[in-house]
């Protein structure tokens, strides 16, 4: 849940902290990323068609129109998951790396089919992005075992994937009212390190709305609480923001405002 | 907080029933998929053929189950000897 917005808020922040990054829509038919990024009108070629030898990889890329150093890689709309081959994922992904990208991003779609296998298959850290609601929490554990079985660093014996925990659509005053799971609850019930918690929000309505990812959003706690999550992500110390709730006063309810 | 509320009791908070269905299902599924007791079927199986060495057992009579409560863990291990008349 919220993993095409939390991808693309992800990569830009990294490109905006200067690291040279991709990011690739795993979703293989139903192909998002693109209305997200707002770039969905400059699709010429896609991931498949690169797999294929259709196209060559620099074609494919799209420049991100608001961070200098991010491209994005889309889906295919037409064709189905059993397209992405893992030689031809490998293939792309080491490509990537000798054309000096810092990070590549893979935006994986919901399921555990084809599309989201090979998404995970070639990650060094996962992120797994969770609601705080009882289907979503479920399908998180599932996808944490599968990471830790199908994985290449699994299947090689290698380290395992550094997992994090994202959780997105958090409603402090919910949680609260003894009506949502708490942060804590979630990470008590999945045993992963939480990377972040990112607030339900009207304005990642508004980002998707004009293509622009929410970490843009300047002010607004959504876009402040991407941000911690990179800077989390990279090794930086940044206390957890928006999780709490402060009743509003008597004043404020009076007179309402935000 | 309602009249109601405050003369019967407070109801349960939801969150809390999901948390407790969430930590069952979660424990039952990891005893499932591989990861922690995948033992079990086999432990199962060679305590039948030991119990069947001494006694006729039904396999159908042993029961092995592993529950998980709060911080540990309990192995269940249940065998219905046969009726000594018979």
């Amino acid at each position: 849940m919220g993993k095409t917005t939390t991808s693309a808020a992800f990569a830009s922040g990294l490109a905006l902290r200067g690291f040279k990054t991709a990011v690739i829509d795993f979703d293989v038919g139903l192909r998002n990323l693109d209305l997200i990024m707002g770039c969905e009108r400059r699709v010429v070629y896609d991931f498949v068609n690169v797999i294929n030898g259709e196209a060559r990889l620099n074609q494919a890329l799209i420049k991100d129109k608001h961070c200098e150093n991010l491209f994005v890689l889309p889906a295919s709309q037409t064709r189905d998951k059993e397209a992405l081959t893992e030689e031809g994922v490998e293939a792309v992904i080491r490509e990537l790396e000798h054309m000096g990208f810092d990070y590549v991003v893979c935006d994986s779609p919901a399921g555990i089919e084809r599309g989201a296998i090979m998404a995970l298959t070639f990650a060094d850290e996962a992120i797994v992005t969770t609601n705080p609601e009882v289907s979503s929490v479920r399908d998180s554990d599932r996808i944490l075992g599968i990471l830790q079985s199908k994985s290449r660093r699994a299947a090689e014996g290698r380290e395992p994937v550094k997992e994090h925990l994202l959780l997105t659509r958090y409603s402090p005053k919910r949680v609260d009212d003894g009506e949502m799971l708490s942060y804590k609850d979630v990470q008590e019930l999945l045993r992963v390190p939480l990377i972040g918690v990112i607030p339900e929000s009207e304005s990642v309505l508004h980002a998707s709305n004009q293509g622009t990812p929410a970490i843009h959003l300047k002010g607004t706690d959504v876009s402040e609480a991407y941000t911690d999550v990179v800077s989390r992500f990279l090794g930086e110390d940044r206390p957890l923001r928006f999780v709490n709730y402060d009743k509003p006063g008597l004043i404020k309810r009076l007179f309402g405002g935000k | 907080m309602s009249l109601l509320t405050l003369l019967f009791g407070e109801k349960k908070k939801t969150a809390s029933i999901a948390k407790e269905r969430l930590q069952l299902i979660i424990a039952r599924e990891h005893g499932t998929d591989g990861r922690g007791a995948d033992f079990l079927p086999a432990l199962q199986r060679e305590l039948i053929e030991v119990i069947s060495k001494y006694v006729a057992v039904n396999p159908d009579d042993i029961k092995v189950q592993l529950e998980r409560q709060d911080n540990y863990e309990v192995l269940e291990v249940n065998i219905v000897l046969p009726d000594l008349k018979s």
